[in-house]
């Protein structure tokens, strides 16, 4: 979906972070979801390299 | 003093929010100095730095919460620390109250909310590439609000976005209005015909302001983040975003911002600008007129100016350079008179205390012809604030600048920051301050308030040794924000600041002032 | 194109949903449990030595052991216990599970659940009610004497009733009860009450003197959680015959003795993973605080670990005000219980949730991926033998099980050559 086409459309946005932007989009009736957001895996470096493996296992 | 670390495991929180925390906690009768965060490398520094790091903190992750505090065991136990962060916590979560569930990742979110076509990024930098390649991926514009990301990174990720036609404004991307939704930090404006793409935050805001101002009205305002129009990013975002204005039915006339690009990306822009159907108004700040007229766009001498210009070519009318001010020559005049008589001779200098980056870039560049302005975003390198001599001279602060915002929340946000620097760095050789006031979203509750109530002080202090000082003030906001144009316009009117419509003028007044105190020397 | 883990998972589920755990009769430990003998006493959790039990599971060793007559004495008991006569072993090894202590002796009736499906079984002893019971850890008097009048009226009596009534399907009941306001964990009084209606005329023409039936009807009408005996071993049953699936990364047990919290993914076959288990965060009877509580002990998150119990939280919502929440906290626990399964029960539907499946089949990455963790709704038990029940609260196992569950997996794999360089 374009640029232009974006414009088009009702905006509906994801919130990664910062709470009170969330809040102020909330507070003009923009539709917005909340992330409750953490680093994936916790930030572990070796929990995300263990899952990373994980996405190249052999198919069945 | 005794050190004492709390850690939280698997417990998150956004840095806003425990910025403000360790604020609250800073409070507390005995503690000395305390820090709360999540265990990532920046924050382990910080605490590192502040003396607050131990032992403990060799277990933690960027998952984990700490508090670190320095405390008087005699006044405050650690526990009755803890107790307070839990109270703290509280607070904000009932006025959350009846909450709607929050899906724990990006994937679930898009999974609960059909149609999702934006992502608003403002988790730590060191995670922030990782989520917008999702989004991307997953075919989501997005608008990163986060620092601390690599060029690379960047790079690849907008070139990601451009092959699908897709937003990436950012990283420190501050400002944009989509759909006529303000987002992030931006100001409540009304819809229009003209659209703008700004690699800079709060001079896209003074831009849409003075618009705004002039009766007429934004129909997108694109962000671009800082560093856009750099060699190595190539203005990927500028030139999209000026692309699909040129072809949006609902824009009329495009206004494009930011500081002077490197050579070659202004080329690129220039070209596209040279077959525009459209008018485009170029406020590259401080950049080469001359090439800007030779393509047929319009160059722009101010942010008020790029607006004015705007507005008139929207009109079909002439325009011209707008040097001067709103009000009558003789009524500045009367100003500056005033001003300076109520000065001792020794009060000479300027403390000019931005909270808006580009605001104070504005600042500099016109101050900076007349005066010597040491600031931490000096001119030339001998100017840097480090070199000011024995801390006599004038000074201009961008405060919104990473040295100022380790661990404390933006100016923007709060105005704490520059409540300490009215009460260090102005005293009785203080002739002039200069500031600018931000309103919109994204902004604290009241800043015209906050900076009153420092002049407040401020002149209570000074009239001990029988002096006063001269406030110049521009108000960054429209009617219709919360915080009220005109309620914060009085509200610094009655602690006796100058207010000026634009923060071009504002600059003017003061370089005025500094000029007449320095004929007077 | 689906991957190795895809498919396994895919198996692991379509075995989950298609259990039948069914009550099929009672017997006593000593004669249907597999591997079970006198001086072996099966207990709750990972495997542990006598050392290292904490004070409900020490107790209940002590009761089980005067209640078996291997001690006259706790003192006695606790002498028997750490001479190396008496062996322990988790429940699970033995295909039963138990709450709280977990503690099972061979005199000791259990109720004997079937799996139709798959022909799998699971045992579990019947529910003492409360107050003094040995699966808090109390060893005195009354609790032996309360033993031994299960074992006598209340066990001869079931046992008949069931062979006159025949085998009771447990799946239907335990859906039936979600949409009543249990979650079949914490709370189980819709249940319990659906399964003494259904065995209420069965009790009544057993061949016992009315004092009997009386005594054993009241006894069932006077615990509401009766039927959380029966709730555990049909989660048991169910999840059992996924923890052969290789390659799978489906949790199959999560279980707790009182000191460690361990889990057992399919994919790894037996293996525990263990860590610390935790003091629960909850809600304390007056008097009582934290400093009171035992770790979080007992088998009875083998129902979350089926997506009942805390994962169906949402359907429950009387259970929040021992959790100190609300009914929209519930919805929303049980919501997030979605981001870390990987199919919803085609059984147990959720009437707060839309009518969705409850949350089913535990995935270690996902779990690792979001750090989201199960939620585990459960009792708290005093942390010295025989105290009781302190409180009620909401607990999660450690993140340390999970990513060294993980960690296992992915060695797995590797050493078996399934990951592409």
């Amino acid at each position: 979906m374009s640029l232009n086409d974006l414009f088009k459309q009702e905006l509906k946005v994801v919130n990664l972070g910062l709470k009170s932007f969330h809040n102020d989009l909330k507070s003009q009736g923009v539709t917005v979801v909340q992330v409750n957001w953490k680093p994936k895996a916790g930030g572990k470096k070796n929990m995300l390299n263990l899952l990373s493996k994980l996405n190249k296992v052999k198919q069945s | 003093m005794t050190l004492h670390t709390s850690i939280k495991r698997n417990a998150y929180y956004d840095s806003v929010t425990l910025m403000l925390l360790s604020r609250e906690l800073q409070k507390l009768e005995g503690v000395e100095d305390v820090l709360v965060g999540m265990g990532t490398d920046l924050n382990l520094d910080l605490a590192k730095d502040l003396g607050l790091a131990s032992g403990e903190f060799d277990t933690l992750t960027p998952n984990d919460l700490f508090i670190a505090a320095k405390i008087d065991e005699a006044q405050i136990s650690m526990k009755q620390v803890e107790d307070a962060f839990i109270e703290q916590l509280n607070k904000s979560a009932e006025s959350d109250g009846d909450e709607d569930y929050q899906p724990p990742s990006l994937r679930s979110a898009v999974q609960a909310l059909p149609g999702a076509n934006m992502v608003l990024v403002s988790v730590p930098g060191q995670f922030a590439a990782a989520e917008v390649e999702e989004a991307l991926d997953a075919g989501l514009h997005v608008m990163l609000f986060s620092d601390n990301v690599s060029v690379e990174d960047e790079l690849r990720l907008k070139q990601k976005a451009v092959e699908k036609g897709l937003l990436m404004m950012g990283p420190d991307c501050g400002t944009a209005i989509i759909n006529g939704k303000p987002l992030c930090f931006a100001n409540a404006v009304r819809r229009g015909r003209i659209g703008v793409v700004g690699a800079s935050g709060t001079g896209t805001q003074e831009v849409t302001v003075q618009v705004h101002k002039l009766g007429e009205g934004l129909s997108q305002v694109i962000g671009t983040g800082g560093r856009d129009l750099k060699e190595q990013i190539g203005g990927l975002m500028m030139i999209q975003g000026f692309e699909s204005l040129i072809a949006d039915p609902e824009t009329d006339l495009i206004v494009l911002i930011s500081k002077p690009p490197a050579p070659l990306v202004a080329e690129k822009i220039y070209q596209i600008a040279k077959t525009s159907p459209k008018p485009v108004v170029i406020d590259f700040i401080g950049g080469d007129r001359a090439a800007i007229e030779a393509v047929g766009a319009i160059p722009c001498i101010s942010l008020e100016d790029a607006a004015q210009k705007a507005v008139k070519a929207l009109h079909g009318e002439a325009f011209d350079d707008f040097t001067g001010f709103s009000l009558p020559e003789d009524y500045i005049n009367c100003i500056v008179d005033t001003s300076v008589a109520k000065l001792k001779s020794d009060q000479t200098e300027l403390r000019a205390l931005f909270t808006g980056g580009t605001l104070a870039d504005e600042a500099m560049k016109v101050l900076g012809v007349h005066h010597e302005i040491y600031s931490n975003i000096p001119l030339s390198p001998e100017m840097a604030i480090e070199n000011l001599p024995g801390g006599r001279g004038h000074i201009c602060l961008d405060l919104g600048e990473d040295q100022f915002t380790r661990g404390r929340p933006h100016p923007m946000i709060d105005p704490q920051t520059r409540t300490e620097f009215f009460e260090s760095h102005v005293d009785e050789k203080t002739a002039v301050i200069l500031v600018d006031v931000v309103l919109g979203f994204g902004s604290y509750l009241d800043p015209a308030g906050a900076v009153a109530d420092s002049v407040r002080e401020i002149r209570q202090r000074l009239s001990k040794q029988g002096k006063d000082v001269v406030v110049i003030a521009s108000v960054c906001g429209t009617d219709l924000d919360s915080q009220d144009l005109n309620k914060s316009i009085e509200s610094l009117e009655a602690a006796g600041i100058i207010v000026l419509p634009s923060n071009a003028q504002a600059v003017r007044l003061t370089d005025r002032v500094l000029q007449r105190i320095k004929k007077g020397a | 194109m689906i991957d190795i883990i895809e498919t396994a998972n895919k198996e692991a589920l379509e075995i989950i949903q298609n259990g039948q755990p069914t009550l099929i009769g009672l017997g006593i430990a000593g004669e249907v449990i597999p591997g079970m003998a006198k001086d072996l006493f099966l207990h709750a959790g990972p495997p542990i030595t006598w050392e290292k039990m904490s004070g409900p599971l020490k107790g209940g060793v002590m009761a089980g052991l005067m209640y078996e007559g291997l001690a006259s004495t706790p003192e006695e008991a606790a002498e028997y216990a750490a001479s190396g006569k008496l062996r322990f072993d988790p429940c699970h090894h033995h295909d039963a599970v138990g709450p709280m202590a977990g503690i099972v002796t061979s005199r000791m009736p259990v109720w004997i659940i079937e799996n139709k499906a798959y022909g799998n079984r699971a045992y579990c002893t019947l529910n003492e009610g409360l107050g003094k019971v040995l699966r808090m850890g109390a060893y005195g008097p009354e609790v032996i004497k309360h033993l031994q009048w299960m074992e006598r009226v209340l066990y001869p009596v079931l046992k008949e009733t069931i062979e006159i009534h025949g085998p009771i399907d447990l799946k239907i009941m335990i859906a039936q009860a979600v949409q009543m306001g249990d979650e079949v964990h914490n709370r189980n009084k819709a249940a319990t009450s659906l399964l003494i209606r259904e065995i209420a005329p069965s009790i009544l023409k057993t061949s016992f003197s009315n004092e009997d039936k009386i005594a054993v009807l009241e006894f069932l009408n006077s615990n509401d959680h009766t039927f959380l005996n029966l709730s555990m071993p049909a989660a048991k049953a169910t999840l059992e015959p996924a923890g052969k699936v290789k390659h799978s990364t489906i949790v199959y047990t999560m279980a707790r003795n009182g000191t460690e919290f361990g889990i057992r993914v399919a994919g790894l076959g037996k293996r525990w993973f263990t860590a610390p288990a935790e003091i629960i965060d909850g809600l304390y009877f007056p008097g009582f605080s934290m400093e009171d509580a035992n770790p979080d002990v007992g088998d009875s998150c083998i129902t979350e670990t089926l997506g009942i119990g805390g994962f169906s939280m949402a359907t429950a919502p009387a259970i929040v005000q021992f959790v100190g929440g609300t009914p929209k906290d519930a919805v929303r626990y049980t919501t997030s219980m979605y981001e870390i399964t990987t199919e919803e029960s085609r059984a147990y539907k959720l009437p707060p949730m839309n009518f969705r499946g409850s949350p089913t089949g535990i995935d270690i990455r996902k779990v690792i991926e979001t750090q989201v963790l199960p939620v585990i709704n459960t009792g708290i038990a005093h942390k010295e033998a025989g105290v009781g029940q302190v409180g009620a609260g909401i607990v999660h196992p450690p993140m340390a099980c999970f990513e060294q569950a993980l960690e296992a997996f992915v060695n797995l794999l590797e050493d078996e050559g399934l990951l592409e360089d």
